[in-house]
């Protein structure tokens, strides 16, 4: 629908939508977290959810336990490599439409763990995070402020064209690749149709 | 009055079933629909048997729970009781600790 018809017809007192703004508005209003924390982040989540900072005023309260209840992962804390595949494997055990937050420095690279030996260097090597909230750990604002740009992020998907969501797209996949426990490392490693590190471009080779 | 209750209960479910039918993104898989929800694989037999030993187990521990219910208003009202509710009480205790020694005998104790 045109723009300025629009907002002529808004000022005549008739509003009108799209299915899109209906459909999208209905996901976003209510974007249930999965109810699982990892590490201290997990501590200012709880913190969030509760009467001080009150997630609920943005649809996000009900934490599930259930993975086949929950429309958002807030990997919230050190992600360990013994951890690595329950989390990916309960990701995959989310209904579509889902979405990732990784919360805190640990989640979104390893953090101050990044050196160790038993901590995952992000989990965007193996899921496909839509949001990264920076922190150590993040406040209870910053997870809420968090929460609102993924609800932006919600409403601005089309429902049909490229940039649609996966469950919309018949070939994107379905699950994604829960790495094992090999003889050194987590194997495979990433997931590479996932994650590409950026390429070093040295300019002064000699 | 019965029936449009039933219906004002049912259409609703009817409906959302019937929406999910349509419009609902399925996409599963073998992760997806396993059983498990706690992110662990799940190992053997849903259908699993538990040891008979456990039982015993249980039931010598209900029988000490039970007792302890008894004993704490019996210690509580120690120094005012008759010496008839002593001696009550005192059976009822050596009637559960006979069933233990006997169950200890018995080697019910011993995890095998």
């Amino acid at each position: 629908m045109d723009e300025g018809l629009r907002s002529e017809l808004s000022k005549q007192g008739v509003f009108t939508t799209t299915l899109q703004e209906l459909y999208n508005w209905g996901r976003r209003s209510s974007v249930w977290p999965l109810n699982f924390g990892l590490a201290c982040c997990a501590i200012e989540m709880i913190a969030a959810s509760m009467s001080r900072w009150d997630i609920a005023r943005f649809g996000a309260e009900v934490f599930r336990p259930s993975p086949r209840q929950a429309d958002l992962m807030i990997v919230a804390g050190t992600v360990t490599k013994k951890m690595a595949p329950m989390v990916v494997r309960l990701y995959n055990q989310m209904p579509e439409p889902k979405y990732v937050i990784a919360m805190g420095a640990c989640a979104i690279s390893g953090g101050p763990f990044k050196q160790g030996y038993n901590v995952l260097k992000g989990i965007d090597r193996y899921l496909p995070v839509d949001l990264h909230i920076p922190g150590c750990p993040p406040k209870p604002e910053a997870l809420l402020h968090g929460i609102m740009k993924l609800q932006e992020k919600i409403a601005a998907q089309p429902l049909t064209g490229d940039g649609r969501p996966r469950h919309l797209q018949a070939d994107a996949p379905a699950e994604f690749p829960v790495p094992a426990y090999g003889p050194y490392d987590l194997t495979p490693a990433k997931n590479e149709t996932l994650w590409r590190p950026a390429a070093l471009e040295r300019q002064n080779a000699a | 009055m019965g029936l449009v209750a039933a219906a004002f209960c049912l259409t609703p479910l009817v409906l959302a079933r019937l929406w999910a039918a349509w419009f609902s993104p399925r996409k599963p898989g073998a992760e997806k629909n396993a059983a498990y929800e706690c992110g662990l694989e799940s190992r053997g037999e849903a259908w699993v048997q538990f040891h008979a030993g456990y039982y015993l187990y249980a039931i010598v521990f209900l029988i000490f729970d039970v007792e302890a219910l008894f004993l704490l208003p019996f210690a509580v009202a120690f120094t005012q009781l008759p010496t008839g509710a002593v001696v009550a009480m005192l059976v009822f205790v050596l009637l559960l600790v006979e069933g233990f020694v006997w169950a200890w005998r018995k080697g019910v104790l011993r995890w095998q």
